[in-house]
């Protein structure tokens, strides 16, 4: 056993609610890369979190051996001290201090609290040239691409002397040139010794690098695949990830497809921070009457940016394109415009973006469309009730009344609040943004229905979702993104969860 | 007696400050020896703070919103500098002086609401810059000197009192009039609130302690109008509290302009989202404020007759303090008129009150911060408790 580095043995992570984990094993062995592969929520970053001790021991059930130790880590500080550094998709450095400043962060070179300035850059020096970083160590980490910045998170874990580094999908905010150089520094430092775990979604590069892969799919491991004893292609990847039955039940729907009310041409959005990149490339679509289309594509594949940006310009600059609804024109420059256009945007984030914690259920749904509750400018109490009652019977909102505030709500009744106060907006096109994430089974079969009586009402719907057998099962016609272009459309009947998932890896 | 303190219990904080003004007022009626509740003490504590309450109208939509404004002090003495600049050396008529000064009070709401609306640079440093310029601009145009008196007209906004159209020696008729005037409306529409809650099947207070609830707002009111009514009668400024009052009331509790605010302090985004113009609504906001703070300013100006470079120091931190013992949220989203209303008379109550019994400033100022924390904290652990 002296070639295991790290075994994960029976972990089971449970949530209120939800099982995110359930017995997944896990074995490293030392000098390897192993990648880890699944679908949005299959558990990968749960699992991870597990092993460097953010879910400290005791919250979760099973074994964790490093080095044939058993360890109970209890903080991230603690699995780093065995030599176990997590990268995070989000990198944790601080933009205002230097490359140095950000390498000794925490493990600061220092003698009673007084920092050795010239032996913490001479060794920033050594260590950012072992990650091939030809920068000063006294630039500052806003200076410096993102490329580069995750050259630094690498180098900030070789000076805890790392002996497993987990990257969680270093490549998704990487170009090409820099994916490469990324990938080739993994198999430098696995020449060093360094283990490494690698999350990705991009295939192709799993298994260039990869030694063997663990495929994990609803939180359970479904198999590890050893690179060098079996031929490994992404066809045989992705039906690991995906094969699984249809758990879900989608209720049926009275399909009556209509005449072309929404369209999108040519649109074009970039990124506000970074105005040279394209956050949405050359986007056409079009929703009919009583149709609901998906959008499937990973995270990152600027699905809500594409959304957002037409719900009002919220979301990018530099917005380019024409929106057209019954073939005319229309201004969705503002969103007080894009709403009086008749379009809804359900975001995806409901506690940040669609709700106001603080406030009833009953201020929340009549937010989007005052003017209906009001005379002159003054609130008719009477008419906010009635309307705020109505919505509670028609989507079954569990509350103990409408002036509850929506902080003490479930999550599926806070969607139902956000859908309510959409809805009495009177929209004609609907966007929804992962409307079923983090709800129940329960509620998920309710907010489907409500969906497709929109659809029967003739409003057209456009269904956003990371989960595959949602986008099946709720569309007529499906459009797959990634890096902000449309790449593929199929109808939902000639598609299936590989042929969607190979459209978006092999593209 | 059970529901009374359950009651109690859930209403903790709407009527827990209500209480403490009562019990600071009870304590210092026996302090002072009952000068407290003097016919022309009363008259002056209500001058005394009229233009920290007119002010709390406008900061309270400011926290509401999220926000905060430190310039209100200097902004009420940079307008009262420009009154008396008007009037006194150019000779101007004091009613176009008063319009010319709501109007500068706008300009600087305006000046300020661009910045931190549209330009997003935070109120705290817009507003502690504004503190800066106005009070230098005050300086500036009252050459460091103080301007007056004024003419009596500009001076009644704050000492004349409304006439009396009965003329009855010694007593105030029309004074009570009001008094039992603005009990009967009150009455009135708390029972058809209430009725309407009925029908909707809300649950409301019993009826027992809803009467009992406005028979003491009814001594209270009519207690004292009564004691205007045997001094000189109601002050004018009060009449402009009280319309400003209940106009700010309204609007923020039964207007959708007042839903927006609160909306857009309780989650900017989710608001925006929503179809609010939150930047506009911002920048409206803090023109209210600027307009509210130039009427103080007028006040205080007509108050001293004069006005003098050091007017309206520290009016600011009162104003504030007003608005968080009122039970205001510093995060956003929470926080009533009335509330900031009780907290502004809190203040003014105890500012009264100690300098009857002759506390020294030093003991008054930490004494007001003590209780400021104190309500703030009390807030907290409620919260933290339910």
């Amino acid at each position: 056993m002296s070639d295991v580095i790290l075994e994960m043995r029976n972990i089971t992570k449970t949530f209120p609610g939800v099982k995110a984990l359930d017995n997944v094993s896990f074995r490293v062995r030392r000098g390897e890369i192993h990648a880890l592969v699944g679908e949005n929520g299959a558990g990968k970053s749960t699992l991870m979190k597990v092993l460097s001790g953010v879910y400290p021991y005791g919250t979760y059930e099973g074994q964790i051996f490093f080095e044939g130790r058993e360890c109970r880590f209890h903080n991230i500080s603690e699995s780093e001290k065995v030599g176990l550094v997590i990268i995070h998709q989000e990198l944790a450095l601080v933009p205002f201090l230097s490359i140095a400043e950000n390498l000794f962060l925490g493990n600061e070179r220092a003698q009673n609290g007084i920092i050795h300035w010239n032996e913490a850059i001479a060794q920033a020096k050594e260590l950012l040239a072992r990650v091939g970083l030809h920068e000063s160590p006294q630039t500052l980490i806003t200076d410096i691409g993102v490329g580069k910045q995750q050259l630094v998170e690498i180098a900030k874990a070789l000076a805890k002397r790392v002996k497993l580094l987990i990257l969680d999908e270093p490549t998704a905010s990487l170009n090409e040139s820099d994916s490469d150089k990324l990938l080739s520094l993994l198999l430098q430092l696995k020449a060093q010794g360094i283990s490494s775990i690698l999350i990705s979604h991009k295939l192709n590069e799993v298994s260039k690098v990869a030694d063997s892969i663990t495929i994990l799919r609803d939180g359970t491991t479904i198999e590890t695949i050893d690179c060098h004893t079996e031929h490994v292609d992404e066809d045989r990847i992705i039906r690991g990830m995906v094969g699984r039955d249809l758990t879900h039940r989608f209720p049926p729907r009275d399909v009556k497809i209509g005449d072309v009310i929404f369209e999108v041409r040519d649109w074009n959005v970039y990124h506000p921070l970074h105005e040279d990149r394209k956050v949405s490339n050359n986007v056409n679509l079009y929703v009919r009457q009583g149709e609901v289309v998906g959008i499937a594509g990973l995270m990152g594949a600027g699905r809500t940016e594409l959304a957002m940006s037409l719900f009002g310009h919220s979301y990018g600059v530099r917005i380019s394109g024409k929106v057209l609804k019954y073939g005319k024109e229309i201004d969705v420059s503002t969103i007080d415009k894009a709403i009086q256009n008749g379009i809804a945007y359900v975001t995806e984030d409901r506690k940040s973006y669609g709700l106001v914690l603080i406030k009833p259920i009953k201020d929340n749904i009549t937010l989007t469309n005052l003017s209906a509750v009001s005379v002159g400018g003054v609130l008719n109490e009477p008419r906010e009730v009635r309307t705020a009652m109505g919505y509670r019977e028609r989507l079954n909102i569990k509350c103990s009344s409408i002036m509850q505030e929506v902080l003490n709500l479930s999550g599926g009744n806070q969607q139902k609040v956000v859908l309510s106060k959409w809805l009495f907006a009177e929209p004609e096109i609907l966007i929804l943004d992962e409307p079923t994430r983090g709800i129940d089974v329960g509620a998920k079969y309710e907010i489907y229905t409500i969906i497709n009586h929109l659809a029967e009402e003739g409003k057209a719907v456009i269904l956003i979702s990371s989960e595959l057998p949602e986008i099946l099962g709720m569309c007529d016609r499906i459009y797959i993104m990634r890096d902000g272009k449309i790449i593929g459309e199929m109808l939902a009947r000639d598609a299936s969860q590989e042929s969607i998932m190979k459209c978006i890896m092999t593209q | 007696m059970k529901t009374l303190l359950a009651l109690l219990r859930n209403n903790l904080r709407e009527y827990g400050m209500l209480i403490a003004l009562v019990v600071i007022m009870v304590f210092f009626q026996f302090a002072t020896n009952g000068i407290l509740l003097r016919p022309v003490n009363i008259t002056n504590l209500v001058l005394q703070n009229s233009y920290v309450i007119v002010m709390a109208l406008g900061m309270l939509l400011i926290i509401v919103s999220g926000w905060i404004d430190l310039s209100v002090g200097s902004v009420a003495a940079f307008v009262g500098a420009v009154a008396a600049v008007l009037m006194v050396k150019l000779g101007v008529h004091w009613s176009l002086t008063m319009l010319i000064c709501l109007l500068v009070g706008a300009l600087i709401g305006a000046w300020q609401g661009f910045w931190v609306a549209y330009v997003k640079i935070p109120a705290f440093i817009v507003t502690l810059a504004g503190m800066l310029i106005f009070r230098g601009l005050t300086l500036l145009i009252l050459q460091g000197e103080a301007v007056g008196p004024f003419p009596v007209p500009f001076q009644r906004l704050s000492t004349g009192f409304i006439p009396d159209v009965f003329n009855i020696e010694g007593f105030h008729l029309t004074t009570m009039l009001i008094g039992i005037f603005v009990v009967i409306v009150w009455v009135f529409f708390d029972y058809r609130a209430r009725k309407n809650q009925q029908n909707y099947g809300f649950e409301v207070v019993p009826m027992y302690l809803f009467i009992a609830k406005h028979i003491l707002i009814a001594v209270a009111v009519l207690g004292l109008s009564y004691l205007m009514a045997s001094y000189k009668g109601l002050p004018n400024v009060l009449i402009v509290m009280a319309v400003l009052i209940t106009l700010f009331a309204f609007i923020s509790s039964q207007t959708v302009l007042g839903r927006r605010i609160y909306a857009m302090g309780g989650n900017e985004k989710a608001a925006r989202l929503s179809g609010v113009n939150t930047s506009k609504l911002l920048f409206m906001t803090f023109v209210n404020m600027g307009v509210l703070a130039a009427l103080a300013g007028m006040i205080v100006a007509a108050r001293l007759n004069t006005a003098t470079p050091k007017a309206g120091t520290g009016f600011e931190l009162d104003v504030i303090a007003a608005c968080f013992i009122g039970g205001a949220s510093a995060s956003g989203g929470i926080g009533t008129v009335i509330g900031a209303v009780v907290g502004a008379f809190v203040i003014g109550v105890m500012n009264n009150g100690m300098s009857i019994l002759g506390i020294g400033i030093d003991w008054q100022q930490a004494i007001k911060g003590f209780v400021l924390l104190m309500a703030v904290f009390f807030d907290v652990y409620n919260k933290n408790k339910g």
